[in-house]
């Protein structure tokens, strides 16, 4: 009987001849991301040591990595010395993959993962975030977990006690009209499947829109799969992937590509033709509640939000930066622009994006999630809406209950600034 | 007997079980006055232990969806609720295992704020209005973590056993 891409990963990584869906067993962490929670992670990888006489040390301290993106600059006396306890850790045990609050070589975890590197096709990556369904982008198995969980990766180098998850196939094909993209497709997938439909589950990309698809079209559509509950989302490794970890990632020694069986068995599979596809939009309160564009355009919209581990990229970027060159954010309307790293950053002031944005009105701020998960910059009021690229549109999800957030691509929340009305596009 | 306290629509998330603003506070004895902070007479009414140990919190499918935050759990853990839902999210529900708090997955739940619970393991039954309803078995995978008193015990046996 065939493998699913994840089932051959989990095999390999458990040292099994094969696997299926359902079978537990424990595989083998290649690598093990925490951002500013590595605070709750260190705490509880103590608190495992604790009495034992075993000193506390990880399992492999190349294999961890650390990126503070969730709170900085530090909002608080509080993150600031969990920011702080977490520097003595990583400099305690020598821990490479570190990226503090810079302008160069910070930014979110999900973009730094890949841009260094570190992601390979095969992986097993967890981290104590939900999205790092992310670097399912590049053919890895990689998923979210708690803070506990991790302690005990670092504790013994592999995951306990992992179910083998069964696997949805979803088929994509057509091309995206203009101004429709990655980001729609994710969220008609997410209104397709709902809010739960592949708990416990993984989405595998296959299809011609996808093998067309650049990487960072991946990430975000890998980053979103959580959204419907997936475990992981992974798009199994192909010229594309090889381009991205040599050209942009730098990597120089060997990348060993996981397909899946031709024989693989799959739950189900669901196929989407995204030739007809419109601008996309989850409406509050949840992601699966998600609409053409043609049915809230119109909607007003007081704070524009681009970028976090969706939609952060240069690709993004240049996306708006064409749609507000020359323009101005509509008064009453603030937008605020995140590059999802440093990287990115400079890269966007090379090509003038940077520019563009703040000639049209825009705040571009430090690389980091920023407002996406409601910790600081930019809270909204009461009453207000946001209009954002991020991931997330829970209530209070920015901060305040008595706000909303409606999720959407770069292309409309570019065209949306301009007229400080949900904005199609295509018409802009 | 757990007296439901409070009955939740789907897709509850952790954003609302513990907002973001709150995420720099990491340790379980401190979590718990942060827990459903959104809902305000909710949590002053947690806050001021109005609801004895082991009352429940009833919820439709999906409940701790999104953020993998711990806290979320372990605000939850603070009160030593019971969490009865249709069904969980895989992380928050893999958080709640691994902190001890005791989750129960009952798929055709039927209960409202103030009714009591009779919860066991393979059934929760609902005292007021007499009917019971099947639970969801956790894997026998998941089992030997709750046996053993949360994930920090379950790691610290396994670590023992590795270098013995």
């Amino acid at each position: 009987m065939g493998m699913t891409v994840v089932e051959k990963i989990l095999a390999r990584a458990a040292g099994r001849d094969a696997v299926k869906a359902g079978d537990v067993l424990e595989p083998k962490v290649d690598l093990a991301m925490s951002h500013e929670n590595a605070a709750l992670v260190i705490s509880q990888f103590e608190a495992i040591h604790e009495g034992t006489g075993i000193e506390a040390r990880p399992w492999d301290p190349s294999r961890i990595a650390i990126i503070f993106d969730h709170r900085v600059p530090a909002e608080s006396p509080k993150t600031a010395t969990n920011q702080k306890k977490i520097r003595g850790f990583v400099t305690q045990h020598g821990i490479s993959k570190f990226h503090d609050v810079r302008g160069d070589v910070g930014g979110i975890c999900h973009q730094i993962l890949p841009e260094y590197g570190y992601v390979r096709p095969g992986f097993v990556i967890v981290g104590t975030d939900s999205h790092t369904t992310s670097h399912g982008a590049l053919g890895a198995f990689s998923f979210g977990v708690g803070a506990t969980e991790m302690a005990s990766a670092w504790t013994l180098g592999y995951a306990v006690n992992i179910e083998v998850p069964a696997t949805i196939k979803v088929v994509v094909k057509g091309d995206f009209a203009p101004m429709v993209g990655p980001k729609d497709l994710i969220l008609h997938l997410i209104g397709v499947l709902t809010a739960q439909g592949a708990n416990f589950r993984v989405l595998e990309f296959h299809g011609e829109t996808i093998r067309k698809m650049t990487t960072s079209g991946r990430l975000a559509i890998c980053n979103m799969s959580v959204e419907a509950g997936a475990t992981s989302g992974i798009v199994p490794a192909d010229g594309e992937t090889m381009r991205y970890l040599r050209e942009e990632a730098g990597v120089t020694d060997a990348i060993a590509p996981v397909t899946p069986d031709a024989d693989a068995v799959y739950e189900r599979v669901v196929e989407i033709d995204v030739s007809a596809l419109a601008p996309q939009i989850a409406c509050p309160h949840t992601v699966d509640n998600v609409k053409d564009i043609a049915l809230v355009a119109g909607k007003p919209v007081q704070q524009i939000v681009i970028g976090s581990c969706t939609n952060g990229r240069l690709d993004d970027l240049a996306i708006a930066a064409g749609i507000l060159r020359g323009k101005k954010v509509a008064e009453g309307t603030r937008m605020l622009v995140f590059p999802a790293s440093g990287k990115i950053f400079g890269q966007a002031m090379d090509k003038g994006y940077i520019q563009d944005f703040m000639k049209a009105g825009a705040v571009v701020m430090n690389s980091g999630c920023g407002p996406c998960l409601g910790v600081h910059e930019g809270a909204l009021g009461d009453d207000e809406t946001a209009l954002s690229t991020t991931n997330r549109n829970f209530k209070g999800r920015m901060g305040n209950p008595k706000s909303e957030v409606y999720l959407c691509s770069p292309a409309v929340a570019a065209a949306s600034a301009i007229t400080g009305v949900i904005t199609d596009p295509r018409q802009a | 007997m757990s007296k439901v306290i409070i009955k939740l629509e789907a897709d509850i998330s952790t954003d609302d079980i513990y907002p973001g603003r709150y995420m720099a506070t990491v340790l379980p004895t401190e979590t718990p006055q942060f827990c459903f902070a959104n809902r305000t007479e909710l949590n002053e009414k947690l806050r001021a232990g109005q609801f004895p140990k082991g009352s429940a919190i009833v919820a439709d499918h999906n409940f701790g969806c999104g953020s993998s935050r711990e806290q979320a759990a372990s605000a939850l853990k603070g009160y030593e609720l019971n969490i009865v839902a249709r069904s969980m999210s895989r992380i928050f529900l893999q958080n709640a295992i691994n902190l001890g708090l005791n989750v129960v997955l009952c798929p055709a739940i039927e209960a409202e704020e103030g009714h009591d619970l009779d919860i066991q393991v393979d059934k929760v039954t609902n005292l007021t209005t007499g009917k019971t309803f099947d639970t969801v078995r956790l894997p026998e995978a998941r089992q030997a973590i709750i046996d053993a008193g949360g994930l920090v015990p379950y790691t610290r046996k396994r670590l023992l056993e590795s270098v013995r």
